[in-house]
C-alpha cells in the first residue's frame, strides 16, 4: 500500500549525472566547446553533491550519482508514495551559465534529456522547462519550443537571478508563462551574480541555508510591487522549496506597510496577502515548523487551502521513511496539498497530453 | 442631539484645518474650498493623532508605472502608520468596508441665529455679524 495514493508531487529533482549526458542533445559548436575546455560537473553551488541534505543516505547510490535515472526513482519514490504525476524540477549550475548562449544551450539539452530519459519512460513523470533567466530573450525561445509539448507544465528558473524579477527586464518572460498558461516556479538557489546574502557573502553554508526564504520574500516582493501581477493577471508563481513557515509573517509585514505608504505603488490596489493567496503558492517540502501544533497554526494564519503543494522533494534529505508531510495539517487541508491543489496550480496535468489541444 | 459652536468661519480659511475640543473630545474641523468637515483628531486603527497627518490626494494608477495625484487636500495620512482616510467621510482607503474615522457633521449658521438658542458656546465669544461652525452629536 502507498502512502498517498493519486498525489502529485510538484517537486523531484532527477539528476543530470554529468555533461556526457547532454552531450547528443548539443550542436556540435557546443559538444566540442564543453570537451575541449573539460567543463563537467554542473552541480549548483546550493547542493553541493557530497552534502547529506543532496541526497538521503538510503537512497544514495554505492557509486555514481543518485535519482539519475527514471527507474531509480520511479522504485524510490512513486511507487512508494503512490504518486500519480511527479514533476521533475533537474537542477543543474549549466542553467547559470555566465554566458547567455552557453546557459540556453545547456538547457535545451537538459530538456531534451529529461523528454527522452524521463517523460518518454515514465507516464507519471511531468517536467518544468528549464531556462536561462539570464536571457529573457533566449528563455522565451525556450519557453516557445517546449510550451507544445504538454507535459512541460511549467517553466523553472532560480529564484536568486541577475536583477529584482518584477523589473521590466523579465516581462517578456513572465509574459510566455502566462501566454502558455506555465506557472513560473521559483527554485531555492541562485545565479551567484550577487552575495547570498543581503548584507554580503557569508562564511558559512548554514548562513546561505537559513537566509534564503529572504531571497523569497525579495522576489515576492518585486513582483508584487512593480506591478507584475497587475500586468499579467494570469500569470502564477510556484515557490519551490522556501520552506513555509516564514510565510505569515511575511504577509502581515507585507500588508502593514502597504496600508501606510501603498501611495508609492498607486497600481496596487489589492492587499498583498490577497495578491499572493490568488497569484503564488508553495511547494510544501520542507515545512520548517517543529511539531503537529506548530504545523496547525500556521497553516491557520496562512488562512488558505489553496496555496501549498505536495512535495516530496526527492532525493534531498528532507524526511525519513514515507512520511513526505507534516503532523498537523488537518485532513480536508491535506487532501487538497495532495492532489486538487496541484491540479488547479498546473492545468495541463488535467490533459491528455498524447491528444491534440486547441491551446498551443 | 446637541449642538456645539465650534469657531468662527473666519478661523479656518479654505484648505485648513484646525482642532477643537469640543464637549471634551478633539474634533478637526477641515475647510475643503468652503465645506467644513468635523473629524475626530483620533485615528481608528491605534488612536494616533489623525488630525496631524500629511494632508495630501489619492494617488492612483491602473498599470504599472502610471502614477497620478487625484483630489488633491481631500485625504489625510495618519501620523503614526500612514493610514489614508477621505476627509470628508472618514473613510479608510485600505479597508474602506470595515475601518472608518469618527465623522461629525458640521453646518455653517449665523451668529443672529447661534445667539437665539438653544447652542452650546463655551469658548466662542457670538457676533450676530458673524458665521459659526457647528458640530452636531
Amino acid at each position: 500500500m502507498s502512502r498517498y495514493p493519486g498525489a502529485i508531487d510538484c517537486d523531484i529533482h532527477p539528476t543530470v549525472p554529468g555533461v556526457g549526458v547532454l552531450l547528443p542533445y548539443m550542436d556540435d559548436y557546443w559538444q566540442e566547446a564543453f570537451v575541449s575546455r573539460g567543463i563537467d560537473g554542473l552541480e549548483m553551488a546550493s547542493y553541493p553533491p557530497g552534502a547529506p541534505i543532496s541526497c538521503r543516505a538510503d537512497w544514495r547510490p554505492a557509486k555514481g550519482r543518485p535519482a539519475a535515472d527514471s527507474a531509480t526513482i520511479v522504485r524510490q519514490s512513486l511507487d512508494v508514495m503512490g504518486t500519480a504525476f511527479a514533476i521533475c524540477n533537474p537542477l543543474t549550475g549549466g542553467q547559470v551559465a555566465v554566458s547567455e548562449s552557453m546557459g540556453a544551450a545547456v538547457c535545451q539539452a537538459v530538456n531534451d534529456w529529461i523528454t527522452k530519459e524521463f517523460l518518454d519512460k515514465d507516464a507519471r513523470f511531468r517536467s518544468s522547462i528549464i531556462v536561462p533567466p539570464q536571457s529573457p530573450e533566449l528563455a522565451v525561445e525556450e519557453i516557445e519550443r517546449r510550451a507544445p509539448d504538454r507535459r512541460f507544465v511549467q517553466v523553472m528558473i532560480p529564484v536568486a537571478v541577475e536583477m529584482m524579477l518584477g523589473r521590466r527586464y523579465y516581462w517578456p518572460l513572465l509574459a510566455a508563462c502566462e501566454k502558455h498558461g506555465l506557472p513560473l516556479g521559483l527554485h531555492a538557489g541562485s545565479l551567484h551574480r550577487y552575495p547570498t546574502t543581503s548584507n554580503g557573502w557569508s562564511s558559512h553554508y548554514i548562513q546561505d541555508y537559513v537566509s534564503h526564504s529572504q531571497t523569497f520574500e525579495d522576489q515576492l516582493l518585486s513582483l508584487i510591487h512593480e506591478g507584475a501581477f497587475v500586468k499579467f493577471p494570469g500569470l502564477r508563481v510556484v515557490l519551490i522549496e522556501s520552506g513555509v513557515s516564514w510565510l505569515p509573517g511575511f504577509l502581515w509585514r507585507a500588508i502593514k506597510t502597504w496600508r501606510g505608504v501603498r501611495a508609492e505603488v498607486p497600481y496596487v490596489k489589492r492587499s498583498p496577502a490577497e495578491i499572493v493567496r490568488e497569484h503564488v503558492r508553495l511547494t510544501a517540502q520542507p515545512f520548517d515548523a517543529p511539531d503537529a501544533q506548530a504545523v496547525t497554526r500556521i497553516v491557520e494564519m496562512i488562512d488558505s487551502d489553496a496555496m501549498l503543494l505536495f512535495a516530496t522533494d526527492y532525493p534531498h534529505w528532507q524526511f525519513d521513511g514515507d512520511r513526505a508531510v507534516p503532523d498537523g495539517l488537518p485532513a480536508p487541508f491535506l487532501a487538497k496539498m495532495l492532489i486538487d491543489n496541484p491540479l488547479a496550480t498546473y492545468p495541463r496535468l488535467k490533459e491528455n497530453p498524447h491528444e491534440p489541444h486547441a491551446r498551443t | 442631539m446637541q449642538r456645539y459652536v465650534v469657531a468662527s468661519v473666519a478661523e479656518i480659511p479654505p484648505g485648513t484645518h484646525k482642532v477643537f475640543t469640543v464637549a471634551g473630545r478633539p474634533i478637526g474641523i477641515f475647510n475643503l474650498e468652503g465645506e467644513y468637515y468635523g473629524l475626530l483628531n483620533r485615528c481608528p486603527h491605534q488612536g494616533g493623532s489623525l488630525c496631524d497627518g500629511l494632508i495630501t490626494g489619492l494617488a492612483v494608477g491602473d498599470r504599472p508605472g502610471e502614477f497620478r495625484m487625484i483630489r488633491k487636500g481631500e485625504m489625510i495620512r495618519c501620523p503614526w502608520h500612514g493610514w489614508e482616510f477621505d476627509i470628508r467621510t472618514g473613510q479608510s482607503w485600505c479597508e474602506p468596508a470595515k475601518i472608518r474615522a469618527r465623522t461629525y457633521p458640521t453646518e455653517i449658521t449665523a451668529g443672529t441665529e447661534v445667539v437665539r438658542g438653544p447652542y452650546v458656546a463655551e469658548t466662542v465669544a457670538v457676533k450676530v455679524e458673524e458665521k459659526y461652525v457647528v458640530v452636531e452629536f
